[in-house]
């Protein structure tokens, strides 16, 4: 006896938890031959505000969690990605049309991308901040410091699926930052099942958020949103990165433009785009 | 038709006594000379009219009259003039039906709000604030900053309205007085100050102390004065206590010169468990004499929800079908958002009335719903969302 194909909804990924966008929306997700696979969540700029808030509200504890701390939570999140590593191959080959062995390559790249950067979280600030030489009995120390809540484009499907996402989450948490995703619009599902691998590691509630659904509705609320210290458009195209950019400068807020960054690329400049100086002096003596 | 002068010493001594009305307003009254008056209340005191005693003591027995309670002119007029009676009065009153009422805040709360409605909405509801800090860290310079809030919510938008009242505790009453300067005012001719007193939150002091408080909140310069009742008599089935206690804090909210601040009295619905005993208490409040009933300390879980609310609403618009006077309901702790303040305004026009919806018979307690407002209405006028990066950290 056969039995009946149960197809799964994917839902958005908020303060850690899944809720249905609030608007009620989802679109179909075809396969490259035009198959049904799944419906996923749409979301509307106000999914985009909860994430915001959720975000907000998780930046104190992520941001002053220690760094060595941070490094062992990003490395689980690379443990839990290996045991669906399966899952994902699976996942993509059947929403892009990827080979098997293109798919694989692909989640295990995503995989050592993660460990890269859970071994960056405590070396960063030795390689960018500094003891200055100063003129005086002084310690000048410059230290870098997360920027706050970063909104990301993620790369669309050409680029990549999951290693767009992921080289785009990475760097942001490797300093403490928190992020509200955008996933590439026409492959959500790797995103929003990367989404259940954060869930079940020790990432806390509210520090990434994803959502799936049109990068040209939502993108340009977060773009022009007051709480949100920064935007990477590296996943954005022509009139809306023009249109994001220019919403972005109302704020002040710091912008990765696209092509900064290849959609796949892990260096230390990326991890560097989105942190904070600050210079602090200390008296070397109280004699 | 003459009144004999006992008939007459007698209606001065109410009005005196019970009214706080000065000689002036007496003899005006009862077509007198001031002069004349004031032998009037000589002669209630020679001939046993009235009776002052002074009590130096904690001991509250003493001055609690021989039938249970202190009877007021709202209690009277309802039949309750001793223990039994309002003890009757309040077993008699009927039995809240929970699931109907949760049900009603319910579907309250799920109106739509058009946009032109909600911008109408957000102004009302700064109008209606009463801005609170309510922290043992609390100084001067802190109720300083919050004077300048609710004076001027929004620096960056002249057209926010300020807010009704500001609420702080009685030894920082002089500090807002003195920061609202010309500012001040009842609510809606400027802004009031509210003080807590009667040793708030838990309320757990002598009537003595609670008495000296109230009166040093007044004396201060408070227009206000939200006060507690005593949950553990009230739970423990001693409504005599609450109900005479609140007549004595509504009379040391008189100042000398006749006025009186105006009285909330605060029935920590938290604590009282029941809708049936929260039914209770509003009615007694008002019967006690309360200008407002208002839900919470902010320092009990769970403070105000809609359904209590909805409630108190239901009984102030009894008592006005009743008597025709409006008495003030104020939901106070926990309302943070803007949308949830949306549901109770939404609560007040339809259970009360629109009539309700003013400074002098509404009042949201909150501190940080404002910025929540603020940031509403700043997103309404520029168009994109606003953080709190643009409103004051308190």
């Amino acid at each position: 006896m056969s039995r009946l194909a149960i197809p799964k909804t994917y839902k958005l990924f908020i303060g850690g938890k899944f809720p249905r966008s609030e608007s009620g929306r989802t679109t179909e997700v075809l396969s490259p031959s035009g198959k049904f696979v799944a419906n996923v969540a749409k979301a509307s700029r106000k999914d985009a505000r909860d994430a915001v808030v959720a975000a907000r509200a998780a930046w104190a504890g992520w941001s002053g969690a220690s760094a060595y701390n941070r490094g062992q939570v990003l490395y689980r999140v690379a443990e839990m990605l290996e045991g669906r590593l399966d899952q994902f191959v699976a996942e993509i080959v059947e929403t892009t049309g990827a080979s098997t062995a293109d798919a694989r390559r692909e989640v295990a790249a995503a995989i050592d991308c993660l460990v890269w950067h859970a071994g960056w979280t405590d070396k960063f600030a030795q390689v960018h901040g500094g003891a200055n030489p100063v003129a005086g009995p002084f310690f000048n120390l410059s230290v870098p410091e997360s920027t706050g809540v970063i909104a990301l484009v993620a790369p669309s499907v050409e680029q990549s699926s999951l290693l767009g996402l992921v080289s785009s989450v990475a760097p942001a948490l490797t300093t403490g930052n928190v992020v509200v995703v955008l996933a590439s619009e026409h492959a959500p599902c790797a995103a929003m099942t990367f989404a259940e691998v954060l869930a079940t590691s020790d990432i806390p509630g509210g520090v990434v958020n994803i959502l799936s659904g049109s990068v040209a509705e939502v993108a340009p609320w977060l773009a022009s949103h007051a709480d949100v210290n920064a935007i990477d458009l590296t996943g954005a195209t022509g009139e809306i990165a023009v249109e994001c950019e220019r919403s972005a400068a109302q704020t002040l807020m710091r912008v990765v433009r696209p092509g900064t960054f290849g959609p796949t690329e892990s260096a230390f400049s990326r991890i560097a785009a989105f942190v904070e100086t600050k210079t602090v002096w200390h008296t070397k003596s109280l004699a | 038709m003459e009144f004999s002068d006992r008939e007459l010493s007698l209606r001065a001594a109410r009005l005196y006594y019970d009214d706080g009305k000065t000689q002036d307003e007496i003899g005006d009254i009862l077509g007198i000379t001031r002069w004349k008056a004031g032998r009037l209340l000589a002669l209630a005191r020679e001939t046993g009219i009235v009776a002052i005693s002074i009590v130096d003591s904690a001991d509250t027995a003493e001055v609690r009259p021989p039938n249970g309670i202190v009877v007021t002119d709202r209690s009277r007029a309802q039949g309750v003039t001793d223990s039994g009676s309002l003890r009757r009065f309040l077993h008699g009153l009927a039995a809240v039906d929970a699931i109907g009422l949760e049900e009603r805040a319910g579907r309250l709360a799920t109106r739509s709000i058009k946009n032109d409605s909600k911008r109408a909405a957000l102004d009302t509801i700064i109008r209606l604030i009463d801005l609170t800090t309510l922290e043992g860290a609390d100084t001067p310079g802190k109720v300083r900053s919050l004077v300048r809030k609710a004076i001027l919510p929004d620096p960056s938008d002249l057209t926010a309205p300020r807010v009704a009242a500001v609420c702080v505790y009685p030894d920082m009453v002089q500090h807002a007085v003195a920061a609202l300067g010309s500012h001040q005012g009842d609510g809606v001719t400027g802004i009031g100050v509210a003080s807590v007193a009667t040793a708030f939150p838990s309320g757990r002091s002598s009537l003595d102390i609670k008495l000296a408080d109230t009166r040093y909140a007044v004396s201060q310069g408070a227009t206000e004065i939200d006060m507690v009742i005593d949950r553990g008599a009230f739970l423990s089935g001693d409504f005599d206590t609450v109900f005479n206690e609140i007549v004595e804090v509504h009379r040391a909210c008189g100042r000398p010169d006749g006025t009186r601040a105006h009285l909330k009295v605060i029935c920590e619905t938290g604590e009282l468990r029941t809708y049936d005993n929260i039914k209770r208490a509003s009615w007694l409040a008002i019967l006690a004499g309360a200008d407002f009933i208002k839900t919470s300390t902010g320092k009990v879980q769970p403070a105000a929800t809609l359904p209590t609310t909805v409630l108190m609403l239901e009984v102030v618009r009894d008592w006005f079908n009743l008597t025709g006077e409006r008495i003030g309901v104020k939901p106070a702790g926990g309302i943070r958002q803007s949308k949830d303040a949306i549901r109770y305004l939404v609560a007040v026009a339809e259970v009360a009335g629109d009539e309700w919806i003013d400074p002098h018979l509404f009042r949201f307690g909150a501190s940080s719903l404002l910025n929540d407002v603020l940031l509403q209405r700043q997103k309404m006028t520029t168009g994109h969302y606003s953080g709190l990066d643009y409103v004051t950290v308190d």
